[in-house]
This record gives C-alpha cells, sequence and structure tokens, in this order.
C-alpha cells in the first residue's frame, strides 16, 4: 500500500471536498479514511488516501492538487505518510 | 491509524516553526584519486565526484517533495584532501588548483558546499599536510562552495602547537585576501579538535579514513521546534522541562531518519549517520539562544547559561538517540553567532562575552563559531582562542572549534555581513593582553593522563 496524507487548510466555502474528490476518483486514487475539523474558522481536513493504482506518479499528484488547491484559495498538502508515521509512531 | 492531530501538530513545526532537514552530505572517498601527476589528480578527482554525487541534488529535491519537508543543504564531504593530494602537490598553489577543481565539480553536481579542503595534524604535520593549511588562503578566496578544516589535536594525542601557531597567521592572511567580502573566507575555515570522520556539518565536514568509499550523512536542525515545544512550560520544573525537550528532539529526529534512510536507498549509497544537532539560522524563532530564553534567562550569556545550555544539549542527546539507528557527527547544541538572532542580540546588548561563549563550548557542540574579532587581533592572540579551545576538546574528550573571522579593518561594535545562513555578526571585543610567548614556543602539548586507558 503506497499511503498518502491529504490535508486542506483554509477558508470554508462550498465543494473542497468535491473537487479534491473528483481528482482523486480520476486519478485512481482510493480513499481510505476522512476527518475533518474547524480550527479558528479555517476549514481543516485531512484524508489518508492508497495511490497505489494511481496513475499518475506522486510528484505530479502533489503538483496537481497544489495547483487546484490555488485555484479555490485553499492550501492543500500532500506528503507520504511515512513522515507522520516515523515522527508519532514507536 | 495517523490522526489529524498528529498531521498537524508535523505540519505546523514544519511551516511555523521553521523544522526542516539541514543537510544531507553524501561522504564521498577520493583517497583512490590519488596519483603522482597532478593534472590526472584534478581529473580523478573531478570524475568521481560527478560519477557519485551526480543524483545527490535532484534525490534530496524529490525526498522534500514527496516528504513536505524541507531540505535546507545538499553538500559533500570528502576525504581530507592533504592525503589525496600529497604524491602530486609539492607547492601550495597545486593545491589551490585542486580546490579550483573541487569548487567546479561542487558547482557541476549543484550542491550548496564541498567539505575537506582539509588535513589531520593532531600530532604532527607531513610535509603535505603544511603545503595544504599555507595554501587555504589563497583556496578560500579563489574558490566559492568549499570549506576547509584543519584537525590540531586530539584527546588520545594532545594538540599540536606548532598547527595552531600557524594557522593563526592563515587564518589572518584569509581575512586579508577576502577583506572585500567582510572577511568572508574565514567562515569557510573551522579549526577543530577530536574532529569527527562523519561530521555531515560545514565548515567541518569531511570524509575520514575510517568511512566507506560513499555514505549519506544527515544533519537534522529544529531549535524553533523546541522553542515553541517549552513556550508553554514557564511554570515547569526540570523534570517536565526535560521531558518534553527529550519528545521534541525524538520527534526532530525521526524525520532526519527517515530522510536518511530515503536517500541511501533511492542513491544505493550507504546509511552513515544521523546528526543529532540543533542547528539555528538567522531567521527569527529559529534560534538556540531564544531556547535558553525560553529556559528561564533574560538573555544568553547571563548567569545560568552554561548550566541551561548542558541541559539542553543533554535531552537532545537522549531524545534524539532513540529516534536514529546510527547516531554521530557532532551531535548537540551549536552556538554560532552570527547564524543566531537571539545571540547577535546577546552579544549586541552586552550579555554575551567571547569569555562566556568559551564556558558554554564545554557542555556543547561545537565551539567558538562564527565570532567576527577586530582585525587587527594579532595571529597569536587566533592561535591563544584555538589552543584554549583544543584544550577544552582535549580534556573533556569532546570535539571543540574555532570558528573566528578577524575582520579586515573592523572594530569591535562594527558588523560584518556574510548573507544568507550564514548571517551577520557585530564584532566581539578579544582580550588584548599577549599570549605570543606561550603560542611560540613549538611543538606538541601532551595528551592528558586520561586518554590512557589501556
Amino acid at each position: 500500500m503506497n499511503k498518502v496524507i491529504i490535508t486542506v487548510v483554509g477558508k470554508d466555502t462550498v465543494g473542497i471536498i468535491a473537487k479534491v474528490c473528483t481528482y482523486l476518483a480520476e486519478s485512481h486514487i482510493n480513499i481510505l479514511d476522512i476527518s475533518q475539523t474547524i480550527v479558528q474558522e479555517y476549514f481543516n481536513m485531512m484524508m489518508i488516501v492508497d495511490a497505489n493504482k494511481a496513475d499518475k506518479d506522486i510528484s505530479q499528484i502533489i503538483t496537481d492538487l497544489d495547483k487546484i488547491g490555488e485555484d479555490i484559495g485553499v492550501v492543500i498538502k500532500c506528503q507520504r505518510e511515512e513522515i507522520f508515521d516515523k515522527m508519532h509512531r514507536i | 491509524m495517523i490522526n489529524i492531530y498528529e498531521v498537524n501538530e508535523t505540519n505546523a513545526m514544519i511551516d511555523k516553526e521553521n523544522l526542516d532537514v539541514r543537510t544531507i552530505t553524501m561522504g564521498i572517498s577520493l583517497l583512490d584519486c590519488a596519483d603522482e601527476n597532478l593534472e590526472k589528480v584534478k581529473e580523478n578527482i573531478y570524475n568521481k565526484i560527478t560519477t557519485k554525487a551526480k543524483d545527490l541534488v535532484s534525490t534530496g529535491k524529490a525526498i522534500e517533495k514527496e516528504f513536505g519537508i524541507p531540505i535546507v543543504n545538499k553538500r559533500i564531504s570528502i576525504t581530507p584532501i592533504a592525503l589525496v593530494g600529497q604524491a602530486a602537490c609539492h607547492t601550495p598553489d597545486d593545491y589551490v588548483e585542486i580546490a579550483k577543481v573541487l569548487d567546479k565539480a561542487a558547482h557541476e553536481v549543484g550542491v550548496n558546499f564541498i567539505g575537506g579542503y582539509s588535513a589531520i595534524v593532531s600530532k604532527g604535520m607531513t610535509p603535505s599536510d603544511e603545503l595544504l593549511i599555507r595554501s587555504i588562503p589563497k583556496a578560500l578566496a579563489s574558490t566559492e562552495l568549499i570549506c576547509s578544516s584543519v584537525n590540531v589535536g586530539s584527546t588520545k594525542t594532545g594538540i599540536n602547537m606548532d598547527a595552531v601557531r600557524l594557522i593563526g597567521d592563515i587564518i589572518k592572511e584569509t581575512a586579508m585576501l577576502t577583506k572585500d567580502n567582510d572577511s568572508l573566507g574565514c567562515a569557510k575555515f573551522v579549526a577543530l579538535c577530536n574532529a569527527p570522520d562523519d561530521n555531515p556539518f560545514m565548515a567541518g565536514a569531511f570524509h575520514g579514513v575510517s568511512e566507506a568509499d560513499t555514505i549519506i550523512n544527515v544533519g537534522v536542525s529544529g531549535p524553533g521546534v523546541v522553542k515553541y515545544a517549552l513556550s508553554n512550560l514557564h511554570n515547569a520544573n526540570f523534570e517536565e522541562l526535560c521531558e518534553t525537550i527529550k519528545k521534541t528532539a525524538f520527534k526532530i529526529t525521526r524525520v532526519g531518519q527517515l530522510v536518511a534512510q530515503e536517500a541511501s536507498k533511492r542513491l544505493g549509497v550507504p546509511f552513515g549517520i544521523i546528526d543529532l544537532s540543533l542547528a539555528p539560522t538567522p531567521a527569527v524563532g529559529d534560534s538556540v539562544a531564544e531556547i535558553l530564553e525560553e529556559i528561564g534567562l533574560e538573555r544568553a550569556g547571563a548567569p545560568g547559561t552554561t548550566a541551561a545550555l548542558a541541559l539542553l544539549n543533554d535531552q537532545v542527546k537522549k531524545g534524539g538517540v532513540m529516534a536514529s539507528s546510527y547516531v554521530g557527527g557532532l551531535s548537540g547544541a551549536f552556538i554560532p553567532v552570527s547564524e543566531d538572532q537571539g545571540m547577535i542580540d546577546a552579544v549586541k546588548e552586552g550579555s554575551l562575552t567571547i569569555e562566556k561563549l568559551e564556558a558554554m563550548t564545554c557542555v556543547c557542540s561545537v565551539g567558538l563559531d562564527m565570532i567576527a574579532i577586530p582585525g587587527d587581533t594579532s595571529a597569536e592572540t587566533i592561535a591563544g582562542i584555538i589552543a584554549d579551545e583544543a584544550a577544552i576538546g582535549m580534556v573533556n574528550q569532546k570535539t571543540t572549534a574555532v570558528r573566528v573571522i578577524p575582520a579586515y579593518g573592523k572594530k569591535a561594535g562594527d558588523v560584518v555581513e556574510f548573507g544568507g545562513l550564514l548571517g551577520y555578526a557585530p564584532v566581539m571585543p578579544v582580550n588584548t593582553f599577549d599570549c605570543s610567548t606561550f603560542v611560540n614556543r613549538g611543538g606538541r602539548i601532551p595528551a592528558p593522563i586520561h586518554s590512557f586507558k589501556n
């Protein structure tokens, strides 16, 4: 499994999840988990996805999501899961 | 499974608290580049570096992007050049030729620095070592990316005072030759005692003879993360304080371990060590001095500073050691003055002096680092400063170093500008009483009694 963490932070607006999910579906990326909170009026979402069957390499996915974030005015980060796993699990 | 709070914590460290991997340093042995013919040596060195390190920068950038963690520097460390050039170099200028080739190779592969224009002379100097040392001013003045170091002593050998005295002159000459850039050349030279073979940090990085052909060493950073973690603990006791530093150091180091393993795998080069260091930058909030302030000092340099730094350094190691499979290099909190805004402020306000910095070097890594001193400081006085630091390293079985910049034409209170990660520094006054009779005696200081462990 090639797990990737996607985080979206920004001002809440209509269709953020829809836009991200559409891109993921088109790229054959499977969503494993979604959680969401509002921190200080900011929309804050995290997705754990499996990019194993993705039709693009991770570098391309990062660039594309960054662009989608720019278009809707939020910050979308896409990072391989290991950085979080290493830091928070022994 | 990872939760949103953990993800947010990590990303806040990166986005707001300046967490980064300070350097991926590829160590490359140049021992097999030696030859009697200088042209051949130059060709061998250029070919080996540009072959082994050709993917270093692109790999670093890919890791940076995929994990979302900045990797500030990609560097190379090489076998001390005095060993590689000894059959071919007959004058200091021959060594300068090699320096230029190293600089060209470093530019070709796109690294930020190449370290190892060095000699290891802790007990004695070969003619080759001496030629290399004498070539340092010209080499640093005529190249851009080269870092140079000389190991002048060790716990096992004592201190080579002939080398220490010579380096006093070399530092002065380097300052003069690079006077148009605030004597910047001196920022790329360090005199060490007990230099480690696997240090990824500049200016003291070199690839020791105990190392494999190529190796990946990683230096982590993160003073800002520690500072932030302590910002809510003003009323905590030492137990809670130390636990917090330890846990934070663990998290920081794990990122370094991940990057090192990933770089090692992708480049097909063995993983050497993680250097567990708190390395500050001139950015506000990325400062070791500010951690000391969070621990409870008005300014770095106030009474209590040495104790606070000792505590910090020890907890960083305790937290970091478990986070990494191999730890090495310098491993500790760095206290470079010009690269740390909190230190600069402390000097400007009169809280921090060279003498206090010297005391601080007894309990952390590495030494009197990036300190601008008056341009008229004599070579003998600089040699005396190096001897003092080397003695601290020798007796305490630790690495110590001196990287001072006798800024040409500047006096105490002036400011020198180096730019970028090297920052800027107020010129600090130096004790002007004379030590020339001491440093001119010649020979070496014997190894201390506790080095005889057999």
